[in-house]
């Protein structure tokens, strides 16, 4: 600790931190633009100027960047000195030489880091008489709105996107006053994180094109705290809505897991609840009109589960209050997991390792601090994207820890950081089926089938603790491989392991814990990572449940006829004629959901859930933290929570403990009454009745405009608000005005920082944790108490079979998950189906790039262009999962090549 | 005694002044041009609608009886979708007009908005769009500007130099 005087005041600061940061954590407004607390300083903008003095006799001082400035014991400092105020006055002057008389047009405005800073120094008239300079804007694909005009030349989005991001398509070109920050041509972003421009960039260069297609101001936003939907990694957003439909998706600080950025599948995934096909009315089929209001719809539900002889079906991405209750409803014999059963069964074995592994499974932001990381058979890119991201930073540790500690520099001095550390990187190692994005930063990639992977993996344990299982029959460059990798971890002072469930391979996730364990037998502080295939897969796999394979058997023994599904798309999980044939036997089918799908045609009784937006619940993220999203904006009678339908239906037949519970946090303690593991997500946020001063806490910001207009087409007298019983939120602007607990802030705002910079205000210190704590309880923590056990399932070598393919899953982070692919930004950039083919093999086959190849799985009849692939293992191929238009097949699986298959083009719905 | 007779004399008098009193509303009232009355939204001296849609009006309004969506033409020009006021709740207070970066929103000395029925005073954009210029006249916004609209491409705005040539050194 030091103590500096800012304007003769002493306060306690931490050291090594730079002046900036250490003047905003202590609440100081000091304006700034190049410095971003992920990215360091470079000292670019000089906006953040202070008077620096020698000692208290200096009365003169002198000006410095404080971004660029360490803190030292007894330094005194003055931001209000009028010298530096009128530095500061006159450096934003000169950047707003050139900006445009845009602000009225421009969907920054209102949310602006630009104009926050200028009013802050009092820049006001523009005294700069000449002509301003004008861009050519580029068009830069569906996600990013782009306004050369605006820029000024903070450096902020190269820095983001090449040298944080990894991209490679984003640059700065010309000279001089002509700088130009964009592509070398017009086309798309390929970063798969190029939607954080839109909030790295301080004014409005770079803005959310799905924004600007329904656009709003921050101010005029219904907005509350919320978790990503569309992978297992739980990121946490702000989501708003107005008149009705949900407008932007924006980050949300949480220092634990996301930190200030998102992925693009996250930030523009969020269309899917304005897409067309949503289920808006509930549906019922014997009436005619089929769409109803509510009460019949439920009377007709109650009928059906009367009659019959009921079973549930749940689901991944519904939240785990939605799966319970199903569960109780049913009873728990009755209670199937909606995933294949190779799905279920690798879900479960991930969080058997986790719950009984010595190791911990780090958060995000750990994973960023790991100086050695070993991933098996994850394309993290694609499955996982902030995780990529992570690992990404983590590549830097080795280098950070060593070369830039040794030649003493701050690693906020980030322009001196990367000069000193080059192109120099920590140990990654990728063992992976094909290629990925992350290869680029790896010491080495092993591009293997499968079988292969896990046996290296398994090789890389024996080699560090050779109490665990060895592997026969490895060659010689694969052992040395093993040895390579293993000597790397075993060096390393934080290792971590990243693995998952996408490659659909066991024996990969057992040699990944199996690494693990070995490290920590030898007392190394490894960490685990496993990413989930959905967001809430670790919360079902918590609950328990049966198999889906029993749910189908149980209706065709006819132990049941009545099948309840939870906001699952079966025919995402099983073959096409299994879930067909399993809802065709059934007698009655009652579905809940938000999207129509395949499956909702089959329901008899189909009522409209609330998409992640319109519903409250809990999600639990691969490493098990448990996180609340709330409803952002009230919604008509007819769409409410499955978890609220499930209650009524229970209610209605006198469900014993259902036809108990009143409202939300009734449904919490019942949870952790039937699962004690779960205990902690009560207490995730805070109960519905809690208040502060009395008050809820607003939901609207308090320059919300409109109220006594919005709804006045349809009738001039206004309605009372709508009310939130299930949390201490309100659907208004009048509550509590200020911070709230961290784990429900509606969005980021304090008085002059009008942009999302103002997490500033929220954090501890600034880029650390929130005030309160990072959001979301983590329930899965090392266990001491279980022996440390090995697996020894190694597999058999990898042996091609003649006239057979064994198929891999390959994921796309756009068109991959259920939801996002709903989403009309992200339709944009979803791939057109493929199989992706070793080169040789083709060869050998006589097959070209795009020629359609004729296949079976498992009976199920495919017919894709080729992809030709170098890195793909002979004797496999590649199947991207889950696009429109593949049909589902547990995968991995051997595929049947026949040339002389009849194909017989089919309709395909594709919805 | 004086007094009363006094006071009776001046106001016998006044039955000779010029009346204050009109005969409304045969008769109408001369209004002084920035009278606070009915609101409008205004076109520029081209005919095209001058309201941006930026929200200013709407966030400056303190009965927040303002409210509006905004949307482009096929040119990016920003415009709005629907803009609402509703005059029930109007104070007629003239924030909107001051906060209008475009000289859209304008009150005009009218006031003859009486309804019977307080639905009719909720007025859209047909009832409020007029095709003029209103009080404040030759001003543009997209004229000075930086965005690109119909019509108006890059540097062809007032006091703008045209598209900077990335390829070029020169300074």
């Amino acid at each position: 600790m030091a103590t500096i005087y800012i304007d003769n005041t002493p306060f306690e600061v931490p050291t090594g931190k730079n002046l900036l940061e250490t003047c905003l954590t202590l609440g100081q407004d000091l304006p700034y633009f190049c410095w971003h607390p992920a990215m360091g300083s470079i000292g670019a903008c000089r906006q953040c100027a202070v008077k620096v003095y020698k000692d208290e006799n200096d009365t003169k001082g002198k000006l410095f960047m404080s971004c660029m400035e360490q803190v030292r014991d007894g330094m005194r400092i003055s931001i209000v000195d009028p010298e530096a105020k009128e530095f500061r006055a006159h450096v934003i002057g000169w950047l707003m030489t050139n900006h445009p008389h845009d602000c009225a047009v421009c969907d920054e405005g209102g949310a602006c880091h630009l104009q926050d800073m200028t009013v802050m120094t009092g820049h006001n008239y523009r005294n700069y008489t000449f002509d301003k300079r004008t861009y050519i804007n580029q068009y830069l694909g569906p996600f990013l709105n782009h306004e050369m005009n605006r820029c000024i030349q903070c450096y902020r989005c190269v820095r983001y996107y090449k040298d944080y991001a990894g991209g490679k398509d984003l640059d700065v070109f010309a000279a001089h006053n002509h700088l130009y920050f964009g592509r070398a041509e017009d086309g798309v972003l390929e970063s798969e994180f190029s939607g954080n421009l839109a909030e790295v960039c301080p004014t409005g260069v770079f803005t959310d094109k799905t924004l600007k297609q329904h656009y709003t101001r921050k101010w005029d936003l219904t907005m509350a705290a919320s978790v990503c939907h569309h992978c297992s990694l739980g990121c946490n957003i702000t989501a708003g809505e107005r008149y009705g439909t949900l407008r932007n998706i924006t980050n949300r600080y949480n220092g634990e897991v996301n930190g200030y950025f998102l992925c693009d599948r996250g930030r523009f995934g969020y269309e899917h609840v304005n897409s067309v096909s949503r289920i808006r009315k509930s549906l019922v089929r014997s009436n005619l009109p089929e769409a109803t209001d509510k009460y019949t719809a439920l009377q007709a539900a109650v009928q059906l589960m009367r009659q019959g002889r009921v079973i549930g079906i749940g689901s991944p991405r519904a939240s785990l209050e939605s799966n319970f209750m199903l569960k109780t409803l049913v009873g728990e014999d009755n209670f199937h997991h909606g995933v294949s059963d190779a799905e279920h069964d690798l879900t479960e074995l991930s969080l058997k390792i986790l719950r009984e592994s010595d190791a911990r499974t780090p958060s995000l932001r750990e994973v960023e601090k790991a100086d050695a990381v070993f991933i098996l058979g994850e394309d993290l890119t694609n499955t996982a994207p902030m995780l990529a991201l992570a690992v990404r930073q983590a590549v830097r540790q080795e280098p950070l820890l060593e070369q830039v500690s040794e030649a003493k520099i701050p690693v906020w001095q980030d322009a001196a950081v990367r000069e000193l550390v080059q192109s120099e990187k920590g140990p990654l190692f990728i063992a992976v089926p094909t290629a990925t994005k992350l290869d680029e930063l790896a010491t080495q990639t092993y591009f293997a089938a499968p079988d292969a992977i896990a046996r290296l993996g398994f090789a890389v344990a024996n080699i560090i603790y050779p109490e665990s299982p060895g592997v026969r029959g490895l060659k010689n460059n694969d052992l040395h491989l093993a040895q390579q990798i293993a000597d790397a971890l075993m060096k390393a002072k934080n290792p971590v392991i990243i693995s998952g469930t996408s490659s659909g391979h066991e024996a990969i996730v057992k040699a990944a814990a199996n690494i693990t364990n070995a490290l920590v037998a030898k007392e190394k502080s490894a960490g685990i990572v496993l990413t989930l295939p959905t967001s809430n897969s670790m919360g079902l796999a918590m609950l328990g449940g049966h198999r889906l394979q029993s749910a189908f058997e149980a209706v065709e023994n006819g132990y049941a006829d009545t099948v309840i599904i939870v906001e699952n798309d079966l025919y995402r999980h099983a073959s096409e004629g299994a879930v067909t044939n399993f809802l065709k036997s059934c007698k009655k089918v009652i579905v809940l959901d938000y999207l129509h799908s395949q499956t909702t045609e089959h329901a008899d009784v189909l009522l409209a859930a609330g998409a992640f937006s319109e519903a409250d619940g809990t999600l639990i993220n691969n490493e098990g933290r448990a996180q609340r999203f709330y409803q952002v904006y009230p919604t008509i009678e007819d769409i409410q929570e499955s978890w609220r339908w499930l209650g009524e239906l229970g209610t209605i037949v006198a469900h014993d403990q259902i036809s108990w519970w009143h409202g939300y946090d009734d449904i919490l303690s019942a949870i952790v009454k039937e699962h004690p593991e779960m205990k902690g997500i009560e207490m995730v946020t805070p109960p519905s009745d809690f208040r502060i001063a009395g008050q809820k806490i607003p939901r609207e910001p308090h320059r919300f405009s409109g109220r006594t207009a919005m709804r006045a087409n349809i009738n001039v007298s206004e309605q009372k608000p709508a009310e939130d019983p299930d949390s201490p939120l309100s659907y208004t602007m009048e509550g509590y005005r200020g911070q709230p607990p961290s784990s429900m802030i509606p969005f980021f705002w304090a008085p002059g920082w009008n942009s999302n910079q103002s997490v500033n205000k929220y954090q501890q210190e600034v880029g650390g944790h929130l005030k309160g704590g990072d959001p979301g309880i983590r329930l899965l923590e090392p266990d001491t108490s279980y022996e440390v056990s090995f697996s020894a399932a190694v597999p058999e070598k990898f042996m091609p079979m003649d006239g057979h393919l064994f198929i891999l899953p390959l994921h796309h982070i756009f068109g991959s998950e259920e939801l996002s692919a709903q989403s009309a930004s992200i339709q944009e950039r979803i791939p057109e189906p493929y199989i992706a083919i070793n080169t040789d093999d083709a060869l050998r086959m006589k097959l070209y790039e795009g020629q359609l190849m004729p296949f079976a799985i498992d009976g199920q009849l495919y017919q894709l262009p080729v992809k030709l692939s170098p890195t793909i293992a002979s004797g496999t191929a590649g199947l991207p999962v889950g696009l429109p238009g593949v049909k589902f097949a547990e995968l991995p699986a051997w595929a049947i090549l026949n040339r002389e298959l009849q194909w017989k083009p089919q309709h395909q719905t594709t919805f | 005694m004086f007094s009363l007779l006094r006071s009776m004399w001046l106001t016998f008098l006044h039955a000779f002044h010029k009346r204050d009193t009109i005969q409304y509303p045969e008769q109408k009232a001369i209004l002084p041009t920035r009278w606070r009355g009915r609101i409008v939204l205004s076109r520029d001296p081209d005919g095209g609608e001058r309201c941006v849609a930026c929200n200013l009006c709407a966030a400056a309004c303190p009965v927040d009886c303002i409210s509006l969506q905004a949307t482009e033409d096929e040119h990016g020009r920003r415009y709005p979708e629907f803009f609402r006021i509703n005059f029930s709740r109007c104070i007629f207070c003239g924030y909107c007009e001051d906060a209008c970066p475009t000289y859209a929103i304008q009150l005009v000395p009218d006031f003859e908005m009486g309804e019977y029925n307080r639905q009719n005073l909720v007025y859209e954009k047909k009832d409020l769009l007029i095709n003029g210029q209103g009080k404040y006249h030759g001003y543009n916004y997209y004229k000075v500007a930086g965005m690109a609209i119909g019509g108006k491409d890059k540097g062809e705005a007032e006091n703008e130099r045209p598209p900077v040539d990335v390829k070029s050194l020169i300074p």
